[in-house]
């Protein structure tokens, strides 16, 4: 069995002392929140360290939060030997939302970076190949923004709304 | 002679193509039969299911949750319904949690059937996909007494389940288990696993090595097929999946190389037997009781918080995100779909350069995606 998350966050707070800056460590989930620069050296901190060892990243999920103005980023990241897991939160301003792409850490970020900047706009920089996967290629707006508003036509299709 | 003039062709397969396994696009670069260099498309299923969630409350959105991997929609409706429980921390009555895993692995024995049949059917074997359907038809008909529907069961709820397994219905169960195993299932074995051409067309094929899986986040038969015994039942046990005994089926290069298709089509066939022992083991230790918390059943309102939890469907780990601001409807619903994950595998798979572009069809279906989860 793995570490506890209080110990997972203690060893990451002793690596990046400065850079964390928010640990929940009574949530449901427990989930640390640190600064975006960062995250890219984090990202190999986490897979690499002997201690943690997070090879899988299970998934990257974005939240919109306009009265606060931020989107955050989320990253749960789990270990297949250790078999502990660890969340991750980066908050970014809502008018210009970038961060660094952890595709190099973890393969499958690729699509699911993708997929938070076709939904929510977030730019990774970094990133080879940062293009819309679910929605069309020019599609224009957010979707899973909280203001989004759904264009009128599309190519000439009218929107159909009930 | 004169020289042969060569050139590579762009081919593209799908997004109607009867091996893609719905509707997934793929642009290939070939020179002539081998395959130089793929890229997917996907998003051609996107239902919006995200954007959904965010206007309907909790009991709403089970449907949406069905649909999305419609071919194991109880363990996404598990997988929603825990989330939600996660987040109250709601304890959900002891007869309902056994009922839940006896539908959810006897939706797996289904769902790996429907893998076996159609996988066999990509390579060219019209029969065993009668056989596995056959066989199929009698857990969809179970479902279908127990719950009304026969693919998207919205059965499992927050806070249980919405009818009691009867004991007309466990008793047919307990047929099924008794006519499915060890007889149909060395029934095929012996009609598609061993057979000849079978094995030349899947052993070998599409070797995914445990680094580049565990990276491109591949989890499920797909992942055990290349040798790691990562089970979200044995490894980070939800519910009372801790109380039944059953091994992890994995990958082993009996044919060919160890993460070939052979070896993922022979986990999700050897699974069936231990989904069979976990049903037996539930039947046998049933309790009376209620089957749902009532009052759970007519809405709930989880507290504020985020929590994010993970089940084993049938192609992997179906993961939920869950952010709620104390309100009837949830703020953000994430789903992770393991065909997501599993499925972008696939260029890295096809650039090695030793890959044609039938095995390119060896590999799909060896993967088992489903893109109603790719693209939610």
């Amino acid at each position: 069995m793995g570490l506890e998350s209080a110990q997972i966050h203690q060893i990451v707070k002793e690596k990046f002392a400065d850079s964390v800056l928010e640990e929940a460590a009574d949530a449901v989930d427990p989930f640390i929140v640190v600064k975006p620069g960062v995250i890219e050296d984090l990202a190999y901190f986490c897979r690499d360290d002997t201690r943690l060892e997070f090879d899988l990243l299970s998934c990257i999920s974005g939240v919109d939060y306009p009265e606060r103005n931020v989107i955050e980023v989320i990253y749960c990241l789990d270990s297949t030997p250790n078999k502990h897991w660890l969340i991750v939160k980066v908050v970014l301003p809502r008018d210009n939302p970038r961060v660094r792409t952890v595709e190099n850490v973890w393969r499958t970020a690729d699509w699911h970076e993708r997929e938070t900047y076709d939904l929510l706009g977030v730019t990774f920089e970094g990133h080879h190949n940062l293009i819309r996967i679910l929605c069309a290629e020019d599609w224009v707006g957010y979707p899973l923004r909280r203001d989004y508003v759904m264009p009128e036509t599309y190519r000439g299709i009218r929107n159909v709304v009930y | 002679m004169p020289e042969v003039k060569t050139e590579e062709m762009l081919l593209n397969m799908g997004p109607q193509h009867p091996s893609t396994h719905g509707v997934f696009r793929v642009v290939i670069r070939t020179d002539g039969e081998m395959v130089l260099e793929s890229e997917s498309h996907i998003g051609y299923l996107h239902r919006c299911f995200e954007k959904v969630a965010e206007n309907n409350n909790y009991l709403q959105v089970v449907p949406y949750t069905d649909r999305m991997d419609y071919l194991c929609a109880m363990a996404n409706n598990l997988g929603y319904a825990q989330t939600v429980e996660k987040l109250m921390k709601l304890q959900v009555p002891e007869r309902a949690e056994y009922i839940r895993v006896i539908v959810t692995e006897l939706n797996r024995i289904a769902s790996h059937l429907m893998a076996f049949g159609t996988y066999g059917m990509d390579l060219g074997a019209m029969t065993p996909f009668l056989y596995a359907f056959r066989d199929r038809e009698m857990l969809l008909k179970i479902f279908e007494k127990l719950c009304g529907q026969r693919l998207n069961y919205s059965y499992i709820r927050v806070g249980g389940v919405t009818f009691d397994m009867t004991d007309e219905i466990l008793a047919d169960i307990e047929r099924f288990c008794e006519y499915f195993e060890p007889d149909i299932l060395k029934e095929y074995n012996d009609l598609l696993s061993y057979n000849g051409i079978f094995i030349s067309r899947a052993a070998n094929v599409g070797v995914l090595p445990v680094d580049l899986a565990i990276s491109y986040g591949v989890t499920g038969p797909s992942l055990r097929g290349s040798g790691v015994a990562r089970d979200l039942r044995k490894d980070e046990p939800s519910s009372i999946y801790d109380r039944f005994d059953f091994d992890v089926m994995v990958g082993s290069g009996e044919m060919g190389t160890v993460g070939d298709c052979w070896d993922r089509y022979m986990v999700r066939v050897r699974e069936m037997t231990e989904s069979v022992k976990i049903v037996r083991q539930a039947i046998r230790d049933i309790p009376s009781g209620p089957f749902c918390d009532k009052k759970a059943f007519r809405g709930v309102k989880p507290p504020k918080g985020e929590v994010y939890h993970k089940i084993e469907g049938a192609r992997g780990e179906v993961g939920f995100y869950l952010v709620s601001d104390g309100t009837v409807k949830p703020y953000r619903v994430k789903a992770r779909g393991p065909s997501f994950c599993n499925i972008s595998v696939l260029d890295a798979l096809t650039s090695k350069g030793d890959c044609m572009v039938a095995d390119m069809v060896a590999i799909i279906g060896s993967l088992d995606i489903v893109m109603g989860e790719v693209d939610r």
